[in-house]
């Protein structure tokens, strides 16, 4: 995929991955980021135009001091799109990517096509508390966030060696901008009320879980599911919360026949 | 020199296995293990200390704030300085301190510091910390990365809070009020001594410079690692232009004086060990939450206390290693007094935050160790920079004449007893 930079009319610099051409589909990743492989985003640039845009904090998008609160989230998600000079693009959004996907969707329902909420953030169950990603450990990442652990911790780390004192460095100093921008959404709790603006979404929504999913689990798709009038639920077998990257292709299935 | 005598307040009945069977003495101990009964015994007995301490001539006493922590049981230390006000006359109340972020609105901390130094008579040294990880944002809910900025607004309320003699709106990010109006107002002016607690976020020291105020550096391995980060405080003031008084910079060490050094080893190692094994068993996880600390100060990698490094040696460290490394300063008067100057002028700082209770130390040790320091040790150092001498800047100045509740106690007890 090739990156362009852009910059939002409220002046945030951002490095966006764009492949494929065919209807615009923006692709919203999670509080980890994109990883450096992202195979279901190739796959998906096979039907459609794919952008995904990395949130300030992540990669090399600068911006942080802009957004605060989940509104300048769901604001600047639609900046970008503006910025791309996009119009009525389909929406994906992963986990956290996936409760701005929705919040856009609640501010402007009529600015987007259809709509696909992935292991999505933004909702809280009492009975069902997600596990908390920021007090986690480094080895604790892997066995919450994907269904076959040593395969996620393989992708999470990307090849790099932390036994290096330099690259365990840059990884901490990368993973706390981004986890310290996630947090200001997600912690303490991954609820900024969401639900009460939710009856506002009126575009086709698919939600996609991954059956063990320990981080959001799938009673959190049956809430998402009550809630938004106009959507369908798709399971996938013998994936975690990383769904996309540990079935891209159920997922990029899943997915296309929805949007088509 | 300044001393002031400190107490954490721990709680001293962890079982022998804690570290084994517990996650974190931090943020989700279980609170089961807080007996409330014990607690009341306890609440006493550790007021009791400061009050001795204050009988005993120390310049201070001190209390701090913590939350859901099995080594602070002071959530509130304005209830338990509030008590001290009435019950001693002398000593400065050190409230090391209050966390602004946490308070809403902060106006709250303007509020109660205010009555607190009313009613010591302006003996209030007033600390704003902004609060380790594990409380501010595990505990009190507080966004890692929006931490620093709430904190500097709540700064920004109170001080103009205190200094404003009419009401005013204050149109903040975090805090909007229409009328801020302190009543009542403090003793000290413009405002009582400001103390800033840092573990070593390098943007505190120039936080400190740019309103003249105290850098303390509060850790548990002691003044040989403390130095590191001293020196670059130091360096941060020269750079500054500012002057070098000791008193800009306080230090918290843990002290524990016997008759010999072996006596000190033999009636202090078990309670110690008790508080490097049990009370610092803190939960990784909980040590720095992500956004918490700035890039900046990550990339200056400083020595965090918390870290996997000194998880690990905690539980190991024998009381010589305690000693000769420096994370405590132990032994006969003499000793003590050595390595205090050592400490004193490695570190160069005017105000010592002694630790004398520690761990589950029975009351009359932590008496015993205190009274040796406050008459052996104490007056030797007195005067370690004598051309500061008269450098009060940092400290409170009480009303001359001062209301003596302390003393009303006993008469009125007399009187309780005459026949009408």
């Amino acid at each position: 995929m090739k990156t362009t930079a852009i910059e939002t009319a409220r002046g945030a610099r951002v490095r966006v991955l764009e492949a494929g051409s065919g209807a615009p589909v923006v692709f919203l990743h999670g509080a980890g980021g994109l990883l450096p492989d992202n195979p279901f985003l190739d796959q998906l640039a096979a039907r459609y135009r794919v952008l995904a845009p990395e949130f300030p904090g992540y990669g090399e998008s600068t911006g942080e001091e802009f957004l605060d609160d989940m509104l300048d989230f769901a604001l600047h998600g639609w900046d970008v799109v503006d910025a791309l000079g996009l119009r009525r693009p389909h929406l994906v959004g992963h986990s956290m990517g996936g409760m701005i996907a929705a919040e856009m969707a609640c501010v402007a329902p009529r600015d987007l096509d259809k709509l696909v909420l992935v292991a999505a953030a933004g909702l809280w169950i009492d009975e069902h508390p997600i596990p908390d990603l920021f007090s986690f450990l480094p080895h604790e990442y892997a066995q919450t966030l994907f269904h076959d652990r040593a395969a996620g911790e393989a992708l999470l780390t990307g090849g790099l060696d932390l036994r290096n004192p330099n690259a365990l460095m840059e990884f901490y100093i990368a993973h706390t901008k981004r986890m310290g921008m996630a947090g200001k959404i997600l912690f303490p709790i991954p609820n900024r009320r969401l639900a009460k603006r939710l009856y506002r979404l009126t575009a086709p929504t698919l939600l996609v879980w991954g059956k063990s999913d320990r981080l959001i689990g799938p009673v959190y798709a049956d809430r998402f599911q009550s809630l938004i009038r106009n959507s369908t639920l798709q399971l996938i077998d013998e994936a975690g919360h990383m769904l996309p990257y540990e079935q891209p292709d159920a997922f990029v299935t899943a997915v296309t026949r929805f949007l088509d | 020199m300044k001393f002031t005598w400190f107490n954490l307040m721990p709680w001293p009945y962890l079982p022998d296995d804690f570290r084994e069977r517990y996650h974190s003495v931090w943020v989700d101990i279980p609170n089961r293990l807080y007996d409330p009964e014990k607690g009341h015994f306890l609440y006493h007995r550790y007021m009791d200390q400061l009050e001795y301490a204050d009988a005993l001539g120390f310049d201070g006493i001190g209390v701090n704030e913590h939350h859901q922590n099995g080594y602070g049981l002071m959530p509130s230390p304005n209830l338990i300085a509030a008590g001290l006000a009435r019950r001693t006359s002398r000593a400065a109340i050190a409230v090391i301190g209050n966390s602004l972020a946490l308070y809403n609105p902060p106006i709250r901390v303007a509020e109660e510091f205010a009555m607190l130094d009313v009613l010591s008579g302006g003996r209030l040294l007033a600390g704003f910390p902004v609060g380790t990880s594990m409380d501010t944002n595990y505990c009190y809910g507080q966004i890692p990365a929006l931490t620093r900025d709430k904190y500097a607004e709540a700064h920004e309320l109170v001080m103009r809070a205190w200094q404003s003699e009419e009401p005013f709106a204050f149109d903040g990010k975090y805090n909007q009020l229409r009328y801020v109006n302190l009543w009542p107002r403090p003793i000290q002016k413009p405002h009582p001594p400001v103390y800033i607690p840092g573990g070593g976020s390098i943007e505190t020291w120039d936080f400190c410079l740019d309103h003249d105020y105290n850098y303390s550096y509060l850790s548990f391995t002691g003044y040989l690692r403390g130095k590191k980060l001293l020196d670059g405080y130091w360096e941060r003031v020269a750079k500054r232009g500012k002057d070098e008084s000791p008193y800009r910079a306080a230090f918290a060490q843990t002290i524990c004086v016997g008759e010999t050094d072996q006596e000190a080893e033999e009636l202090y190692a078990e309670h110690v060990s008790y508080f490097y094994n049990r009370c610092l068993h803190v939960y990784l996880g909980f040590a720095d939450a992500p956004g918490y600390r700035t890039i900046k100060t990550i990339q200056a990698n400083v020595l965090n206390a918390l870290s996997e490094e000194f998880q690990s040696l905690f539980s190991t460290l024998t009381w010589k290693q305690l000693v000769d490394d420096g994370y405590i300063i132990a032994g006969s008067p003499k000793t003590v007094r050595h390595r205090m100057e050592e400490m004193i002028k490695g570190l160069r700082i005017g105000h010592v935050f002694g630790l004398f209770h520690i761990g589950d130390m029975p009351d009359w040790k932590s008496r015993h160790s205190s009274k040796l320091f406050a008459e052996q040790v104490m007056p030797h150092l007195r005067d370690v920079w004598p051309e500061w001498r008269d450098d009060d800047r940092w400290w409170c100045k009480p009303l001359p004449y001062r209301a003596r509740p302390e003393e009303g106690l006993e008469a009125a007890r007399q009187h309780a007893r005459k026949p009408q």
